[in-house]
Order: C-alpha cells, then sequence, then structure tokens
C-alpha cells in the first residue's frame, strides 16, 4: 500500500468510525465498541507496517494546501518521534477499547462514549503526526475539547460537569496560548513548516522574540501536562469514567504538553530561559504530586497525583537541556503510559466490583481477585521503581542525569538528593496503594461482593503487565529499536551512547534507588496509620490550586454582574436611550475628529424640483403622522408607515435606481400584510388615565425623548448632506461596472453583482432569511394568544349579529360574501402575477428585475389567494410547502456555487455563454441563474412561511371574552 | 435635490428614533420600519444622486462608467430591504408571542407600575 493510505488510515478511521458510531442506537454497546475496536487495530497495523520507512531516518510525509494564503498546509508527518505517540494512542486506544466494553454500563449511551473516544483519538493522533505548527494547535485544542466531553460524559453529576469545565477552561487556555505561540515562531522561522522549524534553531534562539515564543508555548505545554502549578485540573478530571482516565488523563493526552516539549526540544531547550522555566516546573511538580499522591484516599485521586509526579519528572529531565535526559524521558513516558494505564484499569476494576475506590474501606482484597492483585502489584512495583520491571530502567537514567547535573549550574547540589526523596515518595505511595487496597484483612461493608473481572476485562491489563515486565527484563530487544528510532527523530546527529542494559554495576543512582525502596517501604511502616487518618496532605494541604481557580472564575462573575449593575437599567426604554445616545456619541466623536467631511473642492448640488420636493412633503408627513398615531390608531400608522415606503420607492425612481423600486415596492405591499395579519393579535388601546403627576413625568420623558429624536434626525441629515455634495469617483464603481458584462455576462449590473460579485454575501443573506422564517414558524407553532384577543373580531360579531336579525338567514352566511368582485379579481390575478414573477425572473440578469423582486412577486400571488379565500381553501388547492422551499431553495443556491468546484474555480464562480437557439434566437446562459433561482426559491418560501405562519392563527376556535367596555369602567374606578 | 432628500432621511430618522424610544411595542416596530427606510435611503444617497442613468448596461463594447449610477450602494440595498422585511416580521412574532405569554404589549412584558 501506498504510504500515503496507511498514514491517511490511523489518523481518519477513528474520525469515520466516530462519525458511524453517532448513528447507532444509544443500546449498542457491542456495536459501537467493534468499531472503535476495528479503527484502532486498523491503525495499529498501518503504523507497524510504516516502522520500516520510519527507521529509515526519514520522515513520512504527505501534506496538502489547508490555508494556501497564509501559508498554513495540512500536512501528516511520521517520523521515529511521531510513530512512537501515535503507537501508544492506538494501541493503548485498542486495550482502552476493549476494557470499556467491560466497564460501561449497558444502561448508559454507550455508542456516544465511543463516539468521543474514537474521536479523541482520531485527533491526537492528528496532533502527534501534524507536519504544521497551526495544524498542530488546532488539534492540541480538538483534544481538549473531547476530553471536556469524556469527563463530562455523566453529565447528571454535578462533580463530572464542573470537573469538564475546570479541564476545558485550562487546557483550552493554554492551547490559545500555544497557538499565539507557534504565530511568532512561524514568524521568527518564516514557515509553519515543522521540518523548516526544526532546521533553524539557531534563528529562533537568537531572535528577540524567542522569549515570547517560548513562555507562550511553554503555557500550552504546561497547563495540558498538568504541570505544578496548572495541576489542579487533573485529580478533578478523575470524575471521568475510568477508561478515559486510563486512556487521557494517565497515556496520551496529558503526555501531549511533553509530547510538545521534546518536539520542539532541539529548537527551544538549551537556553537559561529554557533551564529555569521548565526544570523548575519539573521539579517543582514532581515532588509536590509525589507527596499529595502519599495522601490521597481515593484509589484514582492517588493515581492522578502519581501521574502529576511522573510528568514532572518527564518534564525536568526535558528541562536539563541534556541530550541523554532527552532520552530519559522519552523513555519514561512510555514506561509510564504502560504500568500507568494498567494502574487506572485495575483501579477501575477493584471500583466495577466491589463498589467503593476509597482505599480505607479497602482491604486484603487479595483473597477475592488473585489475579488482578497480582497484576496491580506488578504493574505499582513498576511505578515504584523495582529492578526488572520497565520503570526501573528510566528511573536509573534519571538519577543517573540528577548526578550528571550536579556541576555548573544553581539547583544543583539539591537536584540528586530531590531526585532520590521525590523516588522514596513514590515507593511510599505505591506501597501505600497495594497494601490498603489488598493486604490486610478481608474487607467488610463493601457496596458489592468482590470477585474477579470477566476474562476480557482483564485482559488489557495482562498485556500492559507484560509489556512492563518484557521491557524490564529484556530492553535491548523489546523497546530498544523503536526508541533508537524517535531519539534519533529527535536529536538527529547527536545522539549521546546510551544503554539500555539491566545492570551497570554498582554506582550511585543504584545506591539512590536502594535508599528510595528501603526508605519507602520503611517510611510506610512507620507513618502509614498516621497518613491513612490525615484529611489532607501535611505542609501543603493548605495549598490548593482548585480554590485559587474557584476564587478567579467567581471574580470574573462578579466582575461582569458589576458591570452589569452599573450600566444596566431594568426598564428597556432606559436601555434603548442608553444605546440611541451611545451611538449619537460615538457619531458626534467620529465627525469631530475627522471633521463633516464636507467637500474642499467645490459642492455639487442640483437644484430640487418642485416635484421631488412636494413628493418628500408627503414622505415627511406620513412619517411624522405614523410617529403620532402609532400608539392609538395603529390601522392608521401602517397606512402612513406604507406612505414613507412608496415615497422612498419613488425617490430610488427619480434616482437611478429601478431594481431598489422594483424590490421595495413589491415588499412595502407584503409588509403592509404582515401588519395588518399582525393587528388583530393586539390590545385594543384608549387613551390612559393617568394621575396628574403620571402625566407630568410621562410629558418630560417625551420632551426629552423628542429632543434626542431631533438631534438625531438633524446629525443624519447633516451628515448625508455632507456625503451627498461630495463630487463622486468611486473606483468599486468604475470596477463593477466595467467587468459586469465582460465577466458576469450581465446588462443589470447590480443583478450580476448580488448573483455572481458579492454571491457568497447573498448566500449568506438568504441563509438569513430562511433562518428568521424558520423562526417565525417555531415561533407560531405554540402561539398563544392574549386573553383578550381571543374572541371574535369586533367585524365578525357585526356580520353574526346581522345574520342573527334576518330570518331567512344563518350565522356565517355573510362572511362568504363579503368582497365578493374583488374576491373574483384576486383568484383570477393568480396566473399573471405569477408570470410576473417568471418576468421579473428571467429579464433579471439584463434587466430590473432578479431572484429577490420575483419571489417576493410570487409571495403576494399566494398570499393574495389567501386573503381571498381564505388557508383552508388555498390549502385544498394549491400545494403550499414552505419548509420545502427555503430548505430546495438554500440547497439549489449552495450547490450551484459548489459546482464550480468541479471545474477547479473558486466557490460560486458563474459561468456564460451566448447561445443560438432556434427560433429564439442569440440567448445569454449563465450558471449564475441557478443561483438566482435558488435564491428566488428562498424567498418565496421564507416570505410565504412567515405570512401564511400568522395568517394561520386566525383559524383558530374564538373564545368569548368580556367586551372592552366593561374593562375600562374597572380601570376608571382604580383612580 | 441633495438638501430636500437630506432633509427627508433626517424626518424619517427623527420620527423612527421617536417610536424606538416609545413604550409600546408595536410603536417600536413602526420606527424600526421607519428607521430602515431612513438608513437605505441613506446607504443609496452614497452613491450621489444622478437621474436618468440606471446601472444598466446599454450598446455593445466599451463600457464608459460615468453613464451609470454607482451600482455598489444599489446592490447592497437590495438585500438590506429584504432583510429589514424579515426584521419587520420576526419583531412583529416576537411581539406577538410575548403579549401572549405576559398578556402586556408594553416593551418591558408589564404595565409600567405593576
Amino acid at each position: 500500500m501506498p504510504h500515503m493510505v496507511l498514514l491517511l488510515i490511523p489518523f481518519g478511521a477513528p474520525f469515520v468510525a466516530a462519525l458511524m458510531a453517532i448513528f447507532l442506537p444509544s443500546r449498542a454497546r457491542n456495536a459501537a465498541a467493534g468499531l472503535a475496536w476495528s479503527a484502532s487495530l486498523a491503525g495499529v497495523i498501518c503504523l507497524i507496517a510504516l516502522f520500516p520507512a520510519v527507521a529509515g531516518g526519514e520522515p513520512v510525509r504527505w501534506s496538502v494546501p489547508w490555508l494556501p494564503t497564509l501559508g498554513v498546509n495540512f500536512t501528516l508527518r511520521l517520523d521515529g518521534l511521531a510513530w512512537l505517540f501515535a503507537f501508544m494512542v492506538q494501541g493503548i486506544g485498542a486495550l482502552v477499547v476493549l476494557y470499556a466494553r467491560y466497564y460501561m454500563s449497558a444502561d448508559d449511551p454507550v455508542p456516544r462514549f465511543f463516539a468521543f473516544l474514537l474521536a479523541f483519538m482520531g485527533a491526537m493522533t492528528g496532533m502527534v503526526m501534524a507536519g504544521d505548527l497551526i495544524q498542530l494547535a488546532a488539534f492540541w485544542e480538538l483534544t481538549s475539547l473531547f476530553s471536556f466531553l469524556l469527563i463530562g460524559y455523566w453529565h447528571h453529576s454535578a462533580a463530572a460537569r464542573d470537573g469538564a469545565r475546570m479541564a476545558l477552561t485550562v487546557t483550552a487556555a493554554g492551547g490559545l496560548c500555544l497557538l499565539a505561540g507557534v504565530v511568532v515562531l512561524g514568524r521568527i522561522v518564516g514557515s509553519f513548516d515543522l521540518d523548516v522549524v526544526l532546521a533553524s534553531g539557531d534563528v529562533i534562539k537568537n531572535s528577540p522574540w524567542y522569549l515570547t515564543a517560548l513562555i507562550l508555548i511553554l503555557a500550552g505545554a504546561l497547563t495540558k501536562s498538568a504541570q505544578f502549578p496548572f495541576h489542579f485540573w487533573l485529580p478533578r478530571a478523575m470524575a471521568a469514567p475510568t477508561p478515559v482516565s486510563a486512556y487521557l488523563h494517565s497515556a496520551t493526552m496529558v503526555k501531549a504538553g511533553v509530547f510538545l516539549l521534546i518536539r520542539l526540544w532541539p529548537v527551544l531547550a538549551g537556553t537559561d530561559a529554557w533551564y529555569v522555566i521548565v526544570s523548575t516546573a519539573g521539579m517543582a511538580t514532581l515532588l509536590f504530586g509525589a507527596w499529595s499522591a502519599v495522601f490521597q484516599n481515593d484509589l484514582k485521586g492517588l493515581l492522578a497525583y502519581s501521574t502529576i509526579s511522573h510528568l514532572g519528572l518527564i518534564t525536568l529531565l526535558l528541562g536539563l537541556g541534556s541530550p541523554l535526559a532527552a532520552v530519559a524521558a522519552i523513555f519514561h513516558t512510555v514506561n509510564h503510559a504502560t504500568f500507568k494505564a494498567s494502574l487506572f484499569m485495575a483501579a477501575g476494576v477493584i471500583d466495577h466490583e466491589t463498589g467503593t475506590r476509597d482505599m480505607r474501606k479497602l482491604s486484603g482484597l487479595r483473597q477475592a481477585m488473585p489475579v488482578t492483585a497480582a497484576l496491580a502489584i506488578v504493574a505499582a512495583a513498576a511505578m515504584a521503581g523495582v529492578p526488572l520491571l520497565n520503570g526501573f530502567l528510566s528511573k536509573e537514567m534519571f538519577l543517573a542525569e540528577a548526578i550528571a547535573h550536579t556541576g555548573g549550574r544553581h539547583l544543583n547540589l539539591a537536584l540528586p538528593v530531590l531526585a532520590t526523596v521525590a523516588s522514596l515518595l513514590s515507593v511510599l505511595y505505591s506501597v501505600r496503594f497495594i497494601h490498603q487496597t489488598f493486604f490486610g484483612p478481608p474487607p467488610v461493608d463493601l457496596p458489592k461482593e468482590p470477585h474477579e473481572p470477566p476474562r476480557w476485562m482483564r485482559f488489557p491489563i495482562e498485556v500492559l503487565v507484560g509489556l512492563c515486565i518484557l521491557v524490564g527484563v529484556l530492553p535491548a530487544i523489546t523497546i530498544g529499536p523503536v526508541l533508537a528510532v524517535a531519539v534519533r527523530s529527535v536529536l538527529g546527529e547527536d545522539v549521546p551512547y546510551y544503554s539500555l542494559a539491566l545492570w551497570h554495576g554498582f554506582n550511585l543512582p543504584l545506591l539512590m534507588s536502594a535508599i528510595a525502596l528501603i526508605g519507602g517501604v520503611a517510611a510506610y511502616k512507620l507513618l502509614g496509620p498516621r497518613i491513612n487518618r490525615s484529611h489532607r496532605p501535611w505542609l501543603v494541604g493548605r495549598f490548593n490550586g482548585a480554590r485559587a481557580y474557584d476564587r478567579v472564575m467567581r471574580a470574573f462573575k462578579g466582575g461582569a454582574e458589576w458591570i452589569v449593575r452599573r450600566l444596566g437599567a431594568s426598564r428597556q426604554q432606559a436601555r434603548l436611550r442608553a444605546v440611541i445616545l451611545t451611538c449619537m456619541l460615538a457619531a458626534v466623536l467620529a465627525s469631530g475628529l475627522a471633521g463633516l467631511g464636507f467637500s474642499e473642492v467645490g459642492m455639487t448640488i442640483q437644484r430640487p424640483g418642485l416635484g421631488f420636493t412636494l413628493l418628500w412633503i408627503i414622505g415627511a408627513s406620513c412619517a411624522l403622522g405614523a410617529a403620532w398615531q402609532a400608539k392609538y390608531h395603529r390601522l392608521a400608522a401602517v397606512v402612513l408607515v406604507g406612505g414613507a415606503g412608496l415615497v422612498s420607492c419613488l425617490t430610488f425612481v427619480w434616482f437611478s435606481a429601478p431594481d431598489l423600486a422594483t424590490t421595495q415596492m413589491l415588499v412595502e405591499i407584503v409588509t403592509t400584510v404582515l401588519l395588518l395579519l399582525g393587528l388583530r393579535w393586539l390590545p385594543k388601546r384608549l387613551p390612559d388615565l393617568a394621575s396628574p403627576q403620571q402625566e407630568a413625568k410621562a410629558r418630560r420623558r417625551r420632551l426629552a425623548d423628542m429632543a434626542i429624536a431631533v438631534a438625531a434626525g438633524a446629525g443624519v441629515a447633516l451628515i448625508a448632506f455632507a456625503v451627498m455634495t461630495r463630487p463622486a469617483d468611486s473606483p468599486l464603481a468604475r470596477y463593477f461596472l466595467d467587468h459586469a458584462y465582460s465577466e458576469g455576462g450581465g446588462r443589470n449590473v447590480v443583478n450580476v453583482l448580488l448573483v455572481d460579485f458579492r454571491a457568497f454575501d447573498t448566500l449568506g443573506e438568504i441563509t438569513v432569511l430562511g433562518i428568521v422564517g424558520l423562526t417565525i414558524w417555531a415561533l407560531l407553532r405554540r402561539f398563544r394568544p392574549a386573553a383578550d384577543s381571543l374572541g371574535d373580531t369586533v367585524q365578525k360579531q357585526d356580520q353574526d349579529d346581522s345574520d342573527d336579525r334576518h330570518k331567512d338567514r344563518s350565522v356565517g352566511d355573510t362572511l362568504p360574501e363579503t368582497m365578493l368582485i374583488p374576491r373574483v379579481v384576486m383568484r383570477w390575478l393568480f396566473p399573471f402575477i405569477v408570470l410576473l414573477a417568471v418576468h421579473l425572473f428571467l429579464r433579471g440578469h439584463d434587466l430590473p428585475g432578479g431572484g429577490f423582486a420575483a419571489g417576493v412577486t410570487l409571495s403576494i400571488a399566494f398570499i393574495l389567494q389567501y386573503m381571498a379565500s381564505g388557508a383552508r381553501w388555498v390549502e385544498e388547492r394549491l400545494e403550499i410547502r414552505p419548509l420545502v422551499w427555503i430548505g430546495g431553495g438554500l440547497l439549489i443556491a449552495a450547490l450551484s456555487g459548489v459546482a464550480s468546484w468541479l471545474f477547479g474555480y473558486p466557490l460560486l464562480t458563474s459561468w456564460f455563454r451566448y447561445v443560438d437557439l432556434p427560433l429564439i434566437g442569440k440567448t445569454p446562459l449563465a450558471s449564475a441563474v441557478v443561483f438566482d433561482a435558488g435564491v428566488a426559491l428562498l424567498v418565496v418560501g421564507a416570505t410565504v412561511l412567515m405570512l401564511v405562519a400568522i395568517a394561520h392563527q386566525s383559524l383558530r376556535k374564538s373564545r368569548p371574552v368580556a367586551p372592552i367596555a366593561a374593562k375600562v369602567a374597572a380601570k376608571e374606578e382604580t383612580f | 435635490m441633495e438638501l430636500v432628500l437630506a432633509l427627508g432621511i433626517g424626518v424619517l430618522t427623527a420620527a423612527g428614533v421617536w417610536l424606538l424610544l416609545r413604550p409600546r411595542t408595536f410603536q417600536v416596530i413602526i420606527g424600526l420600519s421607519l428607521l430602515g427606510y431612513a438608513v437605505n435611503l441613506f446607504i443609496f444617497a452614497m452613491g450621489r444622486l444622478r437621474s436618468g442613468s440606471p446601472p444598466v448596461l446599454r450598446g455593445e463594447g466599451h463600457v464608459d462608467p460615468a453613464a451609470y449610477a454607482d451600482p455598489v450602494p444599489q446592490a447592497l440595498v437590495l438585500t438590506a430591504i429584504v432583510i429589514s422585511f424579515a426584521l419587520t416580521a420576526l419583531f412583529l412574532v416576537v411581539l406577538l408571542t410575548s403579549r401572549g405569554i405576559t398578556g402586556s404589549d408594553h416593551i418591558d412584558g408589564r404595565e409600567p407600575g405593576e
């Protein structure tokens, strides 16, 4: 198989499987597990097949442009280090999937769990295989996101939700720093490509921006790898299901930070800043984590703090900056993943089979679950660094490095001492873990009767523990080759001599190991019972990162609330007034700074004609009248607004905008219909009867509002006048006029702009229109009118009363007879309006018209039928499917844009040609017509949906309500 | 011409702003409509006022940009007209729904003094 496929499978298969898992029924535990298992197994096989190529020394690469204008590519790049991490991700992933199949309860929505887990696996693989820094940062954030979803998987538990939120806040904030850091790094180097960056170590270290990049990148790495003082999120993340803890929070995701440090080690390490920050953080974390782990009573809590401590150890090694320390760091990363994942799984088994993880309750489980006990003891021994196990080897390397760094630098003499202390603590908590859980008297009062787990639930632990022993006994032939390739990919030609032999003779590291082992056991003998009784770690118990985090979050919330209290108002009117005044202030400031923009080279003013002046006298009167009447005479206000709309429509005609005039005219019609439909549901308003004090207050407010309104109007008029009188010269206008015909194939430049040059914009706008239509539809589906609007309208009551009075008529006879002649006319108008719509649509590209106008026209044709004959009559005869029209229109518009990709052009490029058709003659054909058809269809759908949704409300049954006069009388009595 | 239109836009704006500050939801809707006209005309006017030269190309071959009105503000306003209709419809429905829920057509959802 070509390398490209082999590279794509480990990265892509988890994502594909995750998508598939989403669609499984929520009880399909086996199917989901099988899917996840196959995806990870396929990844493992592909990675094994790729190993010979990677071992050759050159990274295997596959690349496609992603954001070419920014120089960002999507690159899968597999070198030794990436291979090692990808293999851990996929291999341990496969084991965790098997384990999770038995761990997860059948009552949980397990496919969702596996979908998240798989997506995480894909994101993590994408991160370690990233050949581009931006891509790396993107997948880095994805791992944080899926970690959030997995921690919060049991979202009914508050601890899970809080833990998830905290983990996301800390790691995603770190991820944003990382993104900023790699952008700086990319700027220093001039490329985001990893190979280029790795070859530019000297440029980076000598750059004045080095420290900025370093601190930002370290902020990402240290938060992700839970380094002090950002460690606190990891123990809280233990609210996740145990397979997640084993996989994300010990073996893989928390190693992402370490991975990044190793990845960029060749170009960032070796400076004083690196040494001080990284090794200090590592040392602090190593000691703090180990010390805190000793005092945990929850199995998973102990393992979490132990993970923090081991991550600190790896960070410390990387901080030392010597090649040999880097080798030890890589080696320990692998070892820690194997023994810690198996320990988490063992803790999960204990929790699963006994119902508790509290070490004070557990005891003597050796009898009930001997195999699990044996496995856990071996894994814990590896964690403690007992010889013949893998943990011993890397710890020896660590101790040797600690001794090697005593000369020359500060921290120095303390280094071997502190390393020994940390190892001693590690032995202490490992012994405590094992002794409390498996030894001692048989347990009493457990929630469940303990017994061995199912065969295949234990299998992953057996594999991992087997690996611990295998690597521990035969390091050179098991881990040796893989480690060599990984180390070479990081250190290049500078690979130091290192030996994976088990026996290095009697030397200082061995002595330190012995002190740690004996001291740890002795300390447990001496202090064990007292540790069990303590509620929090001695000395450092008061320091609590989580509490500090909570305090910061509370401060944020409090600050936001303070701002709302200070700047907010409880009344909408006051708020709107503040908004309008702010806008006006901004406009005044802007024009004060830049001047109003009155032309310096001489204004061009056209003398106002009498007709136009009269027109605007009418327009202004309509606007003022609408403002006057909107409270008590809504119908008059609607009519007057329509008048103002017509005046603005005529203004468009006057000044060479036929398209706008057409559209405005048509929209005016539907807006009026809409407002008229709404009037029916509004309360009848009679002049308020207010006390004199209230009246005076209201008058003061009106006066103030009047002043604001006049100032706003005057300001806008002034600005409009200033701009209009400047000489016109717009390069944009020239460009579009020049190119509309030659490139867009249309003579109506406005339409060509909409469907061709700015088609993407139009696509966005019709999407908004569709969303608004759907929102209205959704709001009205559960519409409950106000109680006093439920009754019949006055008109209907009059009709019914009249029917009642006449002997030869029965109630409801008048309704079908009203508007008889207009109704016939309106029915007959239907085909002609449809024809007009088609006409407007077809001529749109060359003459005024187009999709918007056609769509609105067509919707008028429909709504006219509703008005003439009622909703039932229309819907019996016409297929009114606005939802389908909206969806179809959007789909057509989008597909017509996507189609240009097939021909290798950017989205929404239009194609046109003149074709000689028989009989019709030379006809322009432009692919933009298809787009315009989509626009028209969507506009019809949205407009009809809005109007019909409101119109349908009149079909509801009316209920008798108290006459309005009685209410007014009741109101009068109160004063 | 410019003066008349500028004054017209000013009156529309003033009426719109006045209505925006009123307490009843229907007044606010009418105000938004009027303000919408004002804004559309304002944007349109940014292309300057020219009579008798719509941006619809005539004749073959070379195009003289000086002979046509500016098409860019027109294209901007065209979609804005349709969107402002959608906005009016949405506000109307929100108004009706809020009145259905609260029983009041005051913009605060409760009568003053309650």
